[in-house]
């Protein structure tokens, strides 16, 4: 064996408590780090996969994402119009099948037009608020996860049934209705159209389960009092991570707003960051306070091993030697905390797994915890690092030692 | 004969509020073979001696010639690979590693110097602690052995790398007087079959007598040695 290697391993086989502690402290650190992160990362993963299959990856809107510039401002850099009122358009896409041909054509993904307007739900004298997003049965399997979505009847069963809805299962509920159920679905003009449960359906999204119909398209029309109208286009890609790109690429071409569903869900993208944020502090600072624990150790090891320093050095042992045997000491240190902290970690995150609880922004029913080698990785990483670090303080000053210093004051 | 280790005008100062000297101006010449004793009364500078002719302090003023070699302008780490290769020490303490066996204890220098396999480096050690008459202890810990012992490995790893001289502060200053007499026999046995040159720093009047040259130190400069 190697002499830095020898001495190092005989130091910690011979201070087994002390190698213990600081292996615990470190394991402990690595442990809730991964379990930390397992959960937040898990938990965020699960909504953030809820809300993708859920949503269309990008929506078009009969909308502008800007006002429209007016001729001044066309004509003269340092022109400014504000407060003009807009020109009243007729709502809805203008030549909705066009767009969706030119779109097919490069989009990775597939696409859908729909019709998305608003509803009362009238039903045993509640009145609850709705979207009503009419839809084409052949094209929507496409573009969202419905079918899969379905707890009774079918899709198809809007073709089926006369003003047929496939309804979310929390507005059901709370309405007290059921499948076959005849409701009233009140627009904006006011004249209300009957309408009966085909279908129900649960996303796990509580804002869409109890807010949300869909219709055959033409009754969405009524109810928006528009035949022919279309006012969305539904892009569902092949990645949904692609989602911003595609949709600033999309808003270039065809010049109505084009909605990412990160854009649409922006500020819990940003409460996910800022969560993060806090994770990695939180975790830094658990392994910072463990390599604490292993400075502590070296810088005790190394003053009670003085002497043997000063013996080493006279014999003749250079100084980065006796510098390595110290610095080997931490990490061996660090990768036994790193070792167990990583089947500690895997065993807390079964555990916190296995924990039946409900999340408030879905329907999970455990703890939703991923296992990711990254997480291992890291987290082992940093804690071999900070180990490193903390010990090559104490090496330093250990190697650093002069023996004639030692020599005397042991004379 | 050559001068295996020599001085010219070697000085250690300490500086600081009060500044001391501690070897002053010392001109000497120690030839390749004998035992040398050091010797003076206490704080003359015995031992101070002893660390700048051993390379392990840097002297203030003056030079150390080791087989001929100027090492004043040496750093740290030539100093060190000097002292692995060509030096011994044996000091009054044993300074043994306590977790190592007499043998490990024995090998460590070997190791340091990777001068050869390590089955070879094992053997060696043991040889050498069989001829130091510890040949049932070389599988101990220095806490299973009794002070003469560990003096004795002590004196087994100055040797491991074979070096030309062998320095020994105060080597039986913590002995009983049979394991002083062991220890003497061993320099005298160096000396004479294996023509080995050793200094030693020694209070003993009886250790001084036996060594062939006497250097006596007072106020860190030589002097001569008190007749009787």
């Amino acid at each position: 064996m190697n002499l830095v290697v020898h001495i190092a391993w005989t130091h910690i086989r011979h201070r087994l408590r002390q190698t213990l502690v600081g292996t615990l402290g470190i394991a402990t650190g690595v442990g809730f780090s991964i379990m930390m992160a397992s959960l937040m990362v898990g938990s965020q993963r699960d909504f953030i996969a809820t809300l993708v299959d859920t949503l269309p990856h990008v929506s078009i809107r009969d909308e502008q994402r800007h006002a429209q510039r007016q001729p001044a401002e066309n004509a003269y850099d340092v022109a400014a119009v504000s407060g003009v009122r807009p020109d009243e358009n007729r709502p809805g896409l203008k030549n909705p099948l066009a767009l969706v041909n030119a779109l097919e054509g490069w989009v990775p993904g597939a696409v859908a037009t729909s019709v998305t307007t608003r509803a009362i739900v009238r039903y045993a004298g509640r009145d609850l608020a709705a979207t009503v997003l009419g839809i084409d049965p052949r094209r929507e399997p496409r573009v969202s996860s419905l079918p899969k979505q379905m707890r009774q009847g079918t899709l198809a069963a809007l073709n089926a049934v006369p003003n047929g809805i496939i309804i979310g299962d929390g507005l059901m509920n709370k309405l007290g209705a059921r499948q076959g159920a005849t409701l009233a679905l009140v627009p904006a003009t006011g004249v209300p159209v009957d309408a009966r449960i085909a279908g129900v359906f649960h996303s796990g999204v509580r804002a869409v389960d109890e807010g949300q119909i869909y219709t055959l398209t033409r009754t969405a029309q009524i109810l928006a009092g528009q035949t022919g109208l279309i006012n969305e286009i539904r892009i569902r890609l092949d990645d949904a991570m692609q989602s911003r790109d595609v949709a600033a690429l999309v808003e270039a071409q065809v010049g109505y707003k084009a909605l990412s569903w990160q854009e649409a869900n922006e500020d819990l993208m940003s409460a996910f960051m800022v969560r993060n944020i806090i994770m990695f502090t939180v975790v830094g600072a658990i392994l910072l306070v463990a390599s604490f624990g292993t400075y502590n150790i070296v810088s005790t090891i190394t003053h009670e091993k003085t002497r043997d320093i000063a013996i080493m050095k006279a014999l003749g042992l250079p100084r980065a030697t006796v510098r390595r045997i110290f610095v080997l000491e931490a990490l061996l240190i660090g990768v036994f905390g790193a070792v167990l902290g990583c089947v500690l970690g895997n065993l807390m995150t079964q555990a916190l797994g296995q924990v039946e609880i409900k999340v408030p922004f879905g329907d999970a029913t455990t703890l939703p915890v991923i296992y990711d080698g990254m997480h291992y990785l890291g987290a082992s990483l940093v804690a071999m690092a900070s180990s490193l670090i903390a010990g090559f303080l104490p090496a330093r000053k250990a190697a650093a030692l002069h023996p004639v210093d030692i020599i005397r004051g042991a004379t | 004969m050559a001068a295996i280790l020599a001085a010219e005008g070697l000085t250690r100062r300490l500086s600081g509020d009060l500044p001391v000297t501690l070897v002053d101006g010392v001109d000497l010449s120690i030839e390749e073979g004998g035992l040398v004793a050091i010797t003076g009364p206490s704080g003359s500078g015995k031992s101070s001696l002893l660390y700048l002719l051993g390379l392990l302090d840097a002297p203030t003023a003056g030079d150390v010639r080791l087989a001929g070699q100027r090492t004043a302008t040496l750093d740290d780490e030539a100093r060190a690979r000097l002292r692995l290769t060509m030096l011994g020490f044996v000091f009054q303490f044993h300074f043994l590693l306590p977790e190592f066996s007499a043998l490990e204890n024995v090998m460590l220098p070997m190791r340091a110097l990777k001068a050869m396999p390590e089955t070879r480096m094992r053997v060696r050690a043991a040889e050498i602690l069989e001829s130091l008459g510890l040949a049932d202890h070389i599988g101990k810990t220095p806490d299973k052995l009794s002070g003469g012992q560990r003096q004795r490995v002590a004196i087994a790893r100055a040797l491991a790398n074979r070096p030309k001289v062998l320095l020994a502060d105060e080597p039986t200053g913590n002995l009983d007087s049979a394991s002083t007499a062991q220890v003497l026999a061993i320099f005298r046995e160096l000396v004479a079959e294996h023509a080995a040159t050793i200094i030693m720093v020694t209070h003993d009047p009886g250790l001084a007598a036996a060594a062939g040259r006497r250097i006596h130190v007072i106020d860190g400069r030589l002097a001569e040695p008190p007749s009787g």
